[in-house]
């Protein structure tokens, strides 16, 4: 019998899931099997055995028959090697996985007993529910609008939304169904976050990979000798691998060939630093620009307020700008929980800094393609940023180190009035607000995933937890300032690249 | 002259944020900047040996406590 999920034991014997859900296990044994043939040079000869090498057998243990499985493997095989090259998105359908849910919204269902209370139309402020004959209930779809408070209402649980994950988990509506019903993403209005990623219990909608261009840079690097290919890792890092230290994770990622690892959270105390100063210069009002699907968002969806996005580069870029600035020749590969940052390192401002990006998840793939369990590793060391940059992995984080560097700057007679938007539904009420005069606040934190980047759907693992794990990673940084984990940095004003 | 300065993980743990103050201060009180241009790099691979310093193409090993003289023999004496 397969196991519900893939799961390791830590060095206590703590038996620990690798993956939150079934689904990205699926898409981890694929990339696994890609990077194992990509390193050894054979996935050309070998890509179209892939799927059997997966599901061998007879007996199907996901969907109607092992020929479906296959075929679907398939297609996850192609989005594991870059996807679609016509697609400029980086999330993509699967049309042949997606299970066509119903999408009807709001329905009574069987269990409704046909009671004398009729809490369900007192709710319903539209009067779209009747009853029969039998008292059941009834929706009127002309005049339901989807509000929900008919289904709160029922002491029956009878009344079910049956709307698709898919929409329910994207927030700025870019999904809808196409001719066969399969699911069907408006680029327009997508941000890339990956929610639907996360959601789809079919696995039906993915984000495409760049492992093979990772592994070629690797490879061409001839160990770092002919260009050295630095690994940029989110601070979000510091909740997930739960089953290993982080100093073994830092060992891992060196032994798949990378030069160094470094903190994106070092960036990220240069953004606070260089922010703080912007936003006391602008005086009235300013976003962040941390997060790449918040900034998409704007520009897709509030172009009005795209003059008020700070002009920092995200932490990556920014960090990724300053290595540079040190190594013309380096390959930089940005490593995180963010699906959104594949499409971020294309733009052309920072195209020039960031090579390439992969997941959490599809380092986790690359790890086992080689055969490398990092619980068997020395413990390396990762200590370039502060508590201030570590923490902007977790909503609240940008806030408080704006705060910080407003302080240690000096220039706390700025009154400042964050809010911190935790997930892009708080995003979008916060920009509505603004934009009609209604927020006091000079400054929003945008964050598109809930919790912040640990709620990245590149993530391995998701939960409370890990808001704690990000707060003491941050912790035992050694510098407790800003001003001192950048002080051995030069700031782009200074920098003459 | 240019100085560069390990800021990777291991050489940071080791002091390599005292290094640079400490070369930036005496760079400074010296009125050395025309002359010198002190840098920072990601990793030398040589961590055993950290802080990892360098001088044009020569490596030095350096700590918090050795900037003075280092500075005074390596820099002051030949730039």
């Amino acid at each position: 019998m397969e196991h519900k999920t893939d799961y390791i034991y830590d060095k206590n014997g703590k038996l620990i899931y690798k993956f939150d859900t079934k689904v990205q296990y699926i898409k981890y044994k694929v990339l696994r099997e890609v990077a194992r043939e990509a390193w050894a040079g054979t996935l050309f000869e070998n890509v179209l055995d892939i799927p059997k090498m997966i599901v061998p057998g007879k007996e199907p243990t996901m969907r109607c028959c092992v020929y479906k499985e296959r075929a679907i493997l398939g297609e996850r095989v192609k989005i594991a090697m870059g996807g679609d090259k016509n697609n400029p998105n980086v999330i993509e359908v699967i049309e042949t996985a997606c299970d066509e849910c119903p999408m009807g919204g709001y329905e009574v269902t069987n269990a409704c007993r046909g009671c004398l209370a009729h809490r369900c139309m007192d709710a319903c402020r539209k009067g779209a529910i009747s009853f029969d004959h039998n008292q059941k209930a009834h929706i009127d779809k002309s005049k339901c609008v989807e509000c929900g408070l008919c289904a709160k209402s029922c002491p029956y649980t009878a009344i079910m939304n049956f709307k698709r994950p898919c929409v329910s988990a994207c927030k700025v509506n870019a999904i809808s169904m196409n001719e066969d019903k399969a699911a069907k993403i408006d680029n327009d209005k997508c941000i890339s976050c990956g929610a639907c990623v996360y959601q789809c219990p079919f696995g039906a909608i993915t984000d495409k990979s760049f492992i093979i261009n990772v592994i070629d840079m690797i490879q061409k690097s001839e160990q770092n000798k002919k260009y050295k290919v630095y690994a940029l890792v989110a601070p979000a890092i510091g909740s997930q691998y739960a089953y290993a230290k982080l100093g073994q994770v830092i060992s891992g990622i060196k032994e798949l060939g990378f030069y160094t690892v470094i903190e994106a959270a070092l960036g990220a105390d240069m953004v606070a630093w260089m922010e703080s100063k912007e936003l006391t210069e602008c005086g009235d009002f300013l976003t962040s620009s941390c997060c790449p699907a918040f900034v998409d968002y704007i520009h897709k969806s509030f172009p009005d307020m795209v003059e008020h996005i700070s002009h920092n580069l995200s932490p990556a870029g920014t960090i990724a700008r300053y290595i540079k600035s040190t190594d013309p020749d380096a390959k930089i590969v940005f490593i995180g929980p963010c699906t959104a940052k594949k499409m971020e390192f294309q733009k052309e401002e920072v195209r020039p800094y960031i090579d390439s990006v992969i997941t959490f998840e599809e380092l986790q793939a690359l790890f086992d393609s080689k055969d490398i369990d990092i619980r068997d590793l020395e413990e390396d060391l990762l200590e370039n940023a502060s508590y201030f940059g570590r923490i902007f992995a977790r909503s609240g984080g940008l806030a408080d180190a704006v705060q910080q560097a407003l302080k240690e700057q000096k220039l706390d007679d700025f009154e400042l009035k964050a809010v911190s938007c935790d997930g892009i539904e708080a995003c979008k009420m916060a920009l509505l607000k603004k934009s009609k005069g209604a927020l006091d606040a000079n400054f929003i934190e945008g964050m598109a995933c809930v919790g912040g980047c640990i709620g990245g759907a590149g993530c391995l693992t998701h939960g409370e937890k890990n808001k704690a794990e990000v707060d003491k990673y941050g912790k035992e940084a050694i510098e407790k300032t800003i001003a001192e984990a950048i002080s051995l940095v030069k700031l782009p004003e200074e920098q003459h690249s | 002259m240019k100085v560069t300065v390990c800021i990777g993980s291991s050489c940071h743990l080791k002091g390599s944020r005292r290094v640079v103050e400490g070369l930036q201060y005496l760079i400074g009180e010296n009125n050395l900047k025309d002359k010198v241009e002190l840098g920072g790099t990601f990793c030398m691979n040589n961590c055993q040996n950290g802080v990892c310093v360098t001088i044009d193409d020569k490596s030095f090993s350096v700590s918090p406590d050795t900037v003075d003289d280092f500075f005074k023999t390596e820099i002051l004496g030949k730039v």
